[in-house]
């Protein structure tokens, strides 16, 4: 039996909108992966420190705040610092499309913006 | 021979009370109303057929239990408040803006403030690194404080300001450069949000627990029936728990039981119902199901007075109006085809206003992508007006009343609203159920069962699901300067170099001192502080020694 796959989805920021996030966290679970959460205000080390301890393959990141051309690059960062860049990162949020190349030039694998449904995240996670 | 004579009758006794005594004094928008094509268009209409349930139930505008509306003109007497809730970077970029939507025929300013003022931190705190200036504008002191409102005068427009854990340090500061203008306390209009509650619920800016948290609200009501009568304390919400994919009724439900957690915290203190009741204002969505949300904003009166009339024993009618301010649902705005935001955007400001809503802000069709620019948001304001000034629908009162249907939605949502109440005494209160999470799992289960309908596609968004098209993203989409932390850490340090850092530690010793017992109002402390030029951050950090922080309880 093939291991589970495990995926960790964070609220870095101070960004209180967490619908999407849980949703994505529920959706996911659901769909057979084991699935943690961090909840609110999580610094990127914090999220670091939470992927490299549950031994997860995905960090997904959810943010509407508009700092993510801040945090998310600094996540991905410290992922590498911390040799734990074999975990992927994707993200999604209120993000305009001009800043997705900019996070995907940034080591962010995929960034998935408002509508996009749950079986896109899916046949990302499987295609990796 | 028409049944409804009775009826007639008490129609006539409230023209002749109730009426008059408003329109003596504030005579309505035009001496005759007509429909567009100038049928003649009554102030209010009623059943032309007996209904032994209509006193009960609606009863007249300005009158128990407020149904159909809490002023007995409504917007033949005045049109609702229109306030945009803006804010972004600077103080000095947000009172351009201001100063923008003021000239454009707004009535009310509405500030929105960064997360780190949300969370009481200063820009140069670790924390709100990413984050300073982006969702509302960076206030760490009273400096930026006076250059937000400078120009504006506080005692001619009212002030909405969207702030829970530190609305006493935000109040100060206004109460403050209110003082530099010359304006006095008592002349001061306007609005906190200062709904902790709904924070742990829905929206996520809290700072401390709930016990210290709700001290620091009922400080700011015992403070402000003195010192600031015309100031709204509180605006209970359901705005974020709507967004956060709660229902309809759920969102009434639960800022309705909120709202009774604010009033015996009040009453604890020893304090008279009809001091602070009057005061207590509430916030709520506005969704596209037209005919639901009518309902539920009628639901949402009637419910509110006979709990302050029945249940509290409010004796003033002023402590059982429910006045609210509404905006239109931010979920409901698609990413896609961001046009058709506009049109979702008419069909909530037309439930609120049918809804009988006092002031309201109507979103911009590209906030589903980032912050609103000037152009968008002028649609959006232009969408009120054209309501307003073109529909006709603000000239006759509660035009939805008798509805068979909205009548019956009505009643349903109050039902349901009544049986989470009393779930949620059963569990010992507000505060409990939130600890417990069962107000947060009632509330993800709905967004989860929304959800999954548009993942179906049995529940339709256009341009999302079916009717999508190939596009390109609009490219005007505003952004924030990223230099702004620097900015503003610049302006924090300049203003310790000026102010007398010995007051300004005698202030925060005071006040960490008034803090560590339960009895002493802070209000007056904090103001003390301001004054000096404390930062928000220092007086936050104050009072998270004195009373800890926060806990989320995770529910999925």
């Amino acid at each position: 039996m093939t291991k589970k796959v495990r995926v960790l989805i964070a609220k870095p920021g101070l960004d209180g909108h967490d619908r999407g996030a849980k949703y994505i966290a529920r959706a996911l679970k659901d769909a057979g992966y084991e699935v943690i959460y961090t909840g609110l205000r999580q610094t990127p080390d914090s999220i670091v420190a939470t992927a490299i301890q549950e031994d997860v393959n995905f960090v997904g990141l959810s943010l509407l705040s508009g700092a993510h051309k801040e945090l998310f690059p600094k996540i991905v960062e410290l992922l590498k610092e911390n040799k734990a860049d074999d975990i992927i990162v994707f993200g999604g949020g209120v993000i305009p499309d001009r800043d997705i190349s900019f996070l995907k030039d940034n080591g962010v694998k995929a960034v998935f913006t408002p509508g996009t449904p749950i079986a896109d995240v899916i046949s990302f996670i499987e295609a990796q | 021979m028409p049944d409804n004579r009775d009826l007639i009758k008490q129609k006539k006794t409230w023209e002749s009370t109730t009426v008059k005594k408003v329109t003596d004094r504030f005579p309505e928008r035009n001496e005759n109303f007509t429909t567009g094509s100038w049928l003649p268009l009554n102030r209010l209409g009623i059943p032309n057929y007996e209904d032994k349930t209509y006193m009960d139930k609606s009863g007249f505008p300005g009158e128990y239990p407020y149904t159909r509306g809490v002023q007995p003109t409504m917007y033949r007497g005045r049109l609702w408040t229109m306030r945009q809730y803006a804010g972004f970077g600077t103080a000095e970029e947000s009172n351009e803006r201001y100063k923008y939507l003021l000239n454009q025929g707004q009535t009310g300013l509405s500030v929105a403030f960064d997360l780190p003022t949300q969370i009481g931190y200063d820009s140069s705190d670790q924390m709100s690194i990413g984050e300073v200036g982006k969702v509302g504008v960076a206030i760490d002191s009273l400096k930026d404080m006076e250059i937000l409102f400078g120009g504006i005068p506080l005692d001619k427009v009212s002030t909405s300001m969207t702030i829970n854990a530190p609305a006493s340090v935000l109040l100060a500061f206004y109460i403050a450069v209110a003082e530099k203008q010359g304006v006095t306390k008592n002349q001061l209009t306007g609005t906190i949000q200062n709904d902790i509650l709904k924070e742990y619920i829905a929206r996520g800016t809290y700072i401390f627990p709930p016990t210290p948290s709700l001290r620091l609200i009922t400080n700011i009501f015992d403070y402000c029936s003195k010192e600031v009568p015309k100031w709204n304390t509180i605006s209970i919400s359901g705005y974020h728990i709507r967004e956060a994919g709660s229902t309809a009724a759920q969102e009434v439900a639960f800022t309705i039981a909120d709202g009774i957690e604010y009033v015996k915290a009040a009453l604890d203190t020893g304090m008279d119902v009809d001091v602070f009741a009057k005061r207590l204002s509430f916030f709520f969505n506005s969704h596209n199901d037209l005919l639901e949300e009518i309902a539920k904003f009628r639901a949402a009166r009637r419910i509110w007075a006979k709990i302050m009339k029945e249940r509290f024993k409010a004796k003033s009618p002023n402590s059982m109006k429910l006045r609210f301010h509404t905006q239109t649902g931010g979920s409901t705005l698609t990413a896609q085809q961001p046009d058709n935001n506009i049109v979702r955007v008419t069909i909530q400001t037309l439930a609120a206003i049918f809804g009988g809503t006092q002031s309201l802000h109507t979103n911009s069709r590209d906030e589903a992508l980032g912050l609103p620019t000037e152009k968008s948001v002028q649609v959006a304001l232009r969408t009120q007006q054209i309501v307003a000034h073109e529909s006709g629908v603000a000239n006759t009162i509660d035009p939805f009343a008798g509805s068979y249907i909205v009548e019956e939605l009505t009643d349903k949502i109050e039902q349901e609203v009544m049986e989470y109440i009393t779930k949620i005494d059963d569990i010992g209160g507000m505060v409990k159920a939130i600890e417990k999470g069962f107000i947060q799992k009632q509330i993800q289960d709905s967004a989860y069962k929304y959800q999954k309908e548009i993942e179906r596609a049995e529940r339709v968004i256009v341009g999302v699901n079916k009717f999508t098209a190939k596009e390109e993203q609009p490219n005007d989409i505003l952004e924030v300067n990223p230099k702004l932390r620097e900015v503003q850490i610049q302006r924090i340090n300049e203003v310790k170099e000026n102010r007398s850092n010995e007051s300004v530690q005698k202030k925060l010793i005071a006040l960490k001192k008034a803090a560590s017992t339960t009895d002493n109002n802070l209000m007056p402390l904090i103001l003390d502080a301001v004054r000096e030029y404390a930062t928000l951050g220092e007086i936050c950090n104050v009072l998270r020694k004195e009373f800890g922080e926060y806990k989320e309880s995770i529910v999925l």
